[in-house]
């Protein structure tokens, strides 16, 4: 086929065209198209669960692909691992920089390709070659000391020193500067502007909109494993790609009924009151109030302390300063235990790592906080743990073959709404929810939807966490808005509006 | 009379489906085996009121590494090991053997109160290592297992104290109802383990801190408590068996007392099918898996093989069950599949690219 | 998160402090500590326990553990005596079957570690349990071994003024200085330290990390049974009984030597330091006149406080990892 494109320097250094991947459950990507030219910064924008994770990971072949083909550098490839990716040039610098800490700085940087014999090495080439190769982007370090003795920001930069020398033509930075301070970040930026200058293509994914805005020259912008649009940066306002991150998706809008909250239904007694609530580094000391029967919306963009309000809320993280009232009385949630026993449950954002326990059943993983309740005189009744398990599999629509089926073998969707059950079994007086419908099919995240409005009907408060602003818009009677690790707006009944609240996070309006 | 019989039948079909499936059948094949080949294997005759035979024996002498691995499966189960066990034996049945020959000597009962005291105590010291300290299970329970025998022996000062107390013997040695006495104290505690592990929500509670512990904490369980009772009761378990061993040789012996049984124990709890990784107990397969041990010891001698091979047979088949327990190991058997290549596991998300703190998820046992 | 220049050598020099604190309090207390035939003492009778301890610090740095250490060197002690009284075999050949057999060995449980991920633990401790059977399936009773060679080397030893070097001393000084050098200078003992600490990292970077976990197993097991040999040098006789319990001293050494036991931190030296510090209890406890089960106890509150120490400077990342 004949190209009348653009001339070989100008053809994109990677092109990836209708890449789908499916995973049990869930459509991780849908026919996502994404190219990068050579040279450039491009900034992955998205939520979490909208996909990111999911394309880099098939692009440097964690994961195969379902559909779609990969042409990088004018060649089509399919790696199979990491490492195959790393071989024809696409490396990547992970979010916890993925060296060996213990090693020195030289030694991490030629670590599985030393210089000298095959088994002896050569300590002084290593050493001369690692200072001149950091040198190259203006870092003088003392290479023999171990990597962990310096900070985060340098130990990235050694990474990025190795990737360019293992000639790198593709860097992909996934979340460099999460833990990063300003300085940091622009010496990051300047090394960034340093590869670009070699003809080092970088993929950098981020949440900080203004970080994207400073050094990417595009950006794409992904939700729920689709595609929105790939566009200038210089051509983009921040309300736009707010817009684009939380905005309307027209088929989850077609499949659900469009009703809003009555905030009549909201105004009960205040049942849990955080006055100056605040953790140092996680959260800017904040007033939340949340009422029974009433649903509490959480939004903002990744980053601005969602969770970390939640973790406050349910005992997880200790408040560094406030106080706390539950149903009138002061309280301390100095840990889970102490938040289950005031009537609070939580449903984490990672059901992986925090929520499902794998080697035990579905059942189990239902009973886990309620068995006490269920005993009998401190006798388990099986029969009992059934019926409640039972109850929440037909309630929840959780596809299993049966109660005991082990719940490592159960589809992300599935599991997250084990875990919703294993809360609505306690029936609590205040329901925290991180991010409920992450990853569940449209069917089932309208049933969640239509779940906590019953259960708000019923007198139980709900925080409700959601990236999907539209969600949030529609559920809640009131939404507080947080940004940057603060609260900056409170909204309530008629005031809650999709547009107004993405002013707000893109600094529109900024009332405490 | 129906209810009955439907009862029995889904016992049947539980027990069909359960992981103590495959010890009870590995047990009733050695069984069968000797039944049919060795001689006078089914033998039970009576003499004074006892019973004698090789089913007797195996039932008497497992009970030391059966008691064990009770306890042991519980610490394995929160996925950790506790490889001090047989230190703490050594040191109960010393302490209730100086007792028994102070001057007053002690009851029966107070020398074995105080010796089972001194095992709990063990026991929660490593709790209290591994649950507030946060050290890895072998490191806390290394330390005990090499200091252990040394306080024994600083106790007894180095000598065995032989002791001539027909009413502390009884537990070793004696019998009831015609069994060893040994049969019934085994069995009070597994049943009492049973009872709780299955019958409370102590079971439960104690795999999800071993299957997912952020999670049960999340749950609002307290794993630095069950933790904390988990070893506590592995230390008593040792402390019983402690004591059996020593009324049955008369003597506090601190070098030989429980030389050794930890690894038979963890053996025990890992034919039985408790996973090393923790998250499951298995307490009625690791008492299978204990008379496996032991019918093979008795087989094997039995038989007129030198006991030397014993160690070379409970070897082979440890790594045959481990093999058969290990995933990679039935794919390669039944697909033919090739064995791994050098990258990371197809769908499993490598942790270094989450996009969180991943936490790696605890293991217990050897580092790998 | 800055953190200052040797805190990564806290644990060592911490090690060799309490080394030279406990040689020193031996020194004024005790006459006759503080001579050269002592010191020298530490390392010929400690040889065969410095030996395993050596392979057993790879094996620990790579992150695994090894139990069947003991039990190799038993059954590398029968098999050299029964090569040589029963089959004839002259000693270089002997020693050169024993080599391998041990590190075929070694290789054969890594591999099982590495194909089918069985934890190191289990897998060693049935390698344990095999390689003692196999002893005293060889042979029940220990053997004495009279062979003219061995007579000669047994009884010589370098003349050095003011003591004489055994030469068991100095096959283990030997077998120090190459597990310097290898964890050092060699590609290998990097891998080791890489796929300790840090596995998947080090998978990404191209470290052939399988092999590394099979071949440092095959190092191991190669130790045991060079030790084994020095067993029957020391005592004239194979002995299935040999190394009862050696694995956890070993261990204990490897830790109170400043390695951690999670892998990919600690030095080879430290190894040595820990074995010396073990001699040193050792001949304190018989100057003392004390019982021999002090030192058991002495031991575990070594490894209580090291253990301790080492969790104390522990960077936040490692302490994560519980």
């Amino acid at each position: 086929m004949v190209e009348c494109g653009p001339a070989p320097a100008q053809r994109p250094i990677l092109e990836m065209h209708g890449i789908t991947k499916r995973f049990p459950g869930v459509l991780a990507l849908d026919g996502v198209d994404f190219s990068m030219r050579r040279g450039e910064v491009h900034a992955l924008m998205g939520e979490n669960g909208a996909g990111k994770s999911t394309l880099i990971k098939v692009l440097t072949g964690v994961y195969p692909r379902d559909a779609g083909e990969i042409v990088f550098d004018g060649q089509a490839i399919a790696p199979r691992s990491p490492l195959e990716a790393q071989h024809l040039g696409i490396s990547t610098i992970y979010q916890e920089v993925n060296l060996v800490p213990h090693l020195s700085v030289a030694e991490n940087i030629f670590l599985g390709r030393q210089p000298g014999r095959a088994w002896w090495i050569d300590w002084r080439a290593i050493h001369e070659k690692a200072g001149a190769l950091l040198a190259g982007f203006g870092l003088r370090l003392d290479v023999g000391r171990s990597l962990a003795s310096y900070p985060v920001a340098i130990q990235q930069m050694v990474a990025i020193a190795r990737a360019v020398d293992i000639s790198a033509k593709l860097l992909i930075m996934d979340e460099p500067t999460s833990s990063l301070d300003e300085g940091e970040v622009a010496r990051l930026f300047d090394i960034i502007r340093t590869l670009k200058a070699k003809g080092v293509a970088v993929l950098f994914i981020t949440h900080f909109l203004d970080q994207a805005f400073a050094i990417a020259d595009r950006l794409t912008v992904l939700r729920n494993g689709a595609l929105v649009g790939t566009y200038e940066t210089a051509k983009l306002t921040r309300l736009e790609l707010i817009g684009h991150m939380l905005g309307k998706d027209p088929a989850a809008v077609a499949a659900m009924e469009r009703e809003k909250a009555s905030p009549a239904a909201g105004a009960g007694k205040p049942l849990l009151e955080a006055k100056g609530l605040g953790r140092r580094g996680a959260v800017e000391p904040l007033d939340l109030t949340v009422r029974e029967g009433e649903v509490l919306g959480l939004a903002g963009l990744l980053g601005s302390g969602r969770t970390e309000v939640a973790r406050l809320l349910f005992g997880v993280d200790r408040a560094t300063s406030g106080n706390v009232r539950v149903g009138g009385v002061a309280v301390k949630l100095r840990s889970p235990r102490a938040a289950v026993r005031l009537g609070i449950g939580f449903c984490p954002e990672d059901r992986k790592s925090d929520g499902i326990l794998p080697d035990l059943s579905v059942r189990e993983n239902i009973v886990l906080a309620v068995q006490r309740r269920l005993a009998r005189c401190g006798i388990v009744s099986r029969a009992r743990q059934l019926e409640v398990a039972e109850k929440f599999i037909r309630l929840l629509g959780i596809v299993v073959s049966g109660p005991e089926q082990p719940a490592r073998t159960l589809s992300g969707g599935n599991q997250q709404k084990v875990i919703l059950a294993r809360w609505l079994a306690m029936s609590p007086r205040l329901l925290i929810l991180d991010e409920p419908t992450r990853g569940i099919d449209v069917g089932a995240k309208a049933e969640v939807e239509r779940l906590v409005e019953e259960l708000s009907r019923d007198g139980m408060a709900v925080v409700f966490i959601s990236s999907e602003l539209e969600e949030v818009v529609r559920r809640s009677h009131r939404v507080a808005v947080l940004r940057d690790r603060r609260k900056v707006a409170e909204l309530t009944g008629g005031e809650i509006d999709e547009q107004a609240i993405m002013h707000i996070i893109a600094g529109g309006e900024a009332d405490a | 009379m129906r209810r009955a019989l439907l009862f029995l039948n889904d016992l049947w079909r539980r027990f069909l489906k359960s992981r103590s499936f495959w010890p009870a059948g590995a047990l009733v094949a050695l069984l069968a085996f000797n039944l049919l080949f060795t001689k006078g294997f089914g033998v039970i005759e009576v003499r004074d009121g006892r019973l004698y035979g090789s089913a007797i024996d195996i039932l008497h002498r497992g009970s030391i590494v059966m008691l064990l691995s009770v306890g042991m499966t519980l610490v394995i189960a929160t996925a950790g090991i506790d490889l001090s066990v047989g230190s703490v034996m050594a040191m109960a049945g010393t302490v209730a053997a100086l007792l028994l020959t102070s001057t007053p000597p002690h009851s029966a009962a107070a020398a074995g109160a105080v010796a089972l005291a001194v095992a709990l105590a063990a026991g929660l010291w490593n709790g209290v290592l591994v649950a507030f300290l946060r050290l890895q299970p072998i490191v806390a329970t290394l330390i005990l297992l090499v200091a252990g025998r040394g306080i024994a022996q600083l106790l007894s000062e180095g000598q065995r104290v032989r002791f001539n107390r027909p009413d502390f013997e009884f537990l070793g040695s004696g019998s009831w109802l015609g069994l060893p006495f040994t049969v019934f104290i085994v069995a009070f505690v597994v049943a009492a383990t049973l009872l709780v592990t299955r019958k409370t929500t102590a079971g439960l509670t104690i795999e999800a801190v071993g299957s997912n512990e952020r999670a049960s904490r999340l749950s609002g369980i307290r794993p630095w408590l069950v933790k904390l009772l988990v070893y506590g009761f592995c230390g008593l378990c040792a402390g019983i068996a402690g004591l059996i061993y020593t009324a049955d040789i008369k003597q506090g012996d601190p070098l030989r007392c429980g030389e050794y049984v930890e690894l038979d124990a963890i053996l025990a709890v890992v034919i039985g099918g408790t996973p090393f990784s923790g998250g499951r107990a298995n307490v009625l397969g690791s008492i299978l898996g204990a008379l496996i041990m032991q019918t093979l010891t008795t087989t094997i001698l039995t038989r007129g093989v030198p006991v030397e091979y014993t160690l070379v047979v409970k070897a082979v088949v440890v790594i045959a069950v481990c093999l058969l327990q290990s995933e990679q190991f039935r794919s390669i058997l039944v697909g033919g599949a090739s064995l791994p290549r050098e990258k990371t596991r197809d769908g499993d998300v490598p942790p270094t690219m989450r996009t969180r703190d991943g936490d790696i998820p605890p293991t217990g046992g050897g580092a790998s | 998160m800055k953190l200052p220049f040797s805190q990564k050598h806290i644990p060592l020099l911490s090690t060799v402090g309490v080394c030279v604190l406990l040689y020193a309090v031996g020194a004024v207390r005790y006459d006759g500590f503080f001579s050269a035939q002592v010191f020298v003492n530490f390392f010929g009778d400690n040889s065969f326990l410095g030996i395993v301890t050596i392979g057993m610090t790879f094996v620990i740095l790579s992150g695994g553990i090894d139990l069947s250490v003991g039990s190799v060197v038993a059954l590398s002690s029968v098999l050299m005596a029964v090569q040589m009284q029963l089959w004839g075999v002259p000693p270089p050949v002997a020693m050169a079957v024993v080599l391998a057999a041990g590190t075929a060995f070694g290789l054969g449980m890594g591999s099982i570690v590495r194909w089918f991920g069985l934890p190191p633990f289990i897998v060693t401790l049935a390698g344990m349990f095999l390689a003692r059977g196999l002893g005293f399936m060889l042979h029940i009773e220990s053997i004495p071994i009279a062979n003219p060679l061995y007579k000669a080397v047994t009884t010589w030893g370098l003349e050095l003024p003011g003591a004489r070097v055994p030469a068991t001393a100095l096959v283990f000084l030997a077998v120090v200085g190459v597990g310097i050098y290898l964890s050092t200078s060699t590609v290998f003992g990097r891998n080791v330290y890489a796929v300790g600490g840090g596995e998947e990292a080090a998978l990404l970077m191209g470290v052939p990390v399988g092999r590394t976990k099979v071949l440092v197993y095959g190092l191991s097991g190669f130790c045991s049974a060079l030790a084994g040999i020095v067993f029957t040098l020391y005592g004239s006789s194979g002995d299935p009984r040999a190394g009862l319990g050696m694995e956890l001293d070993a261990i204990a050494a490897v830790v109170v030597g400043g390695t951690l036991l999670t892998g990919g931190v600690g030095y080879v030296v430290g190894t040595l330091v820990g074995v010396l510090i073990f001699g040193i209890i050792q001949t304190g406890i018989t100057f003392e006149n004390l019982n021999s089960w002090w030192t058991r106890v002495a031991i575990g509150l070594l490894l209580f406080l090291f253990i301790l120490l080492q969790k104390l400077f522990a960077r936040p990342g490692q302490r994560a990892a519980h």
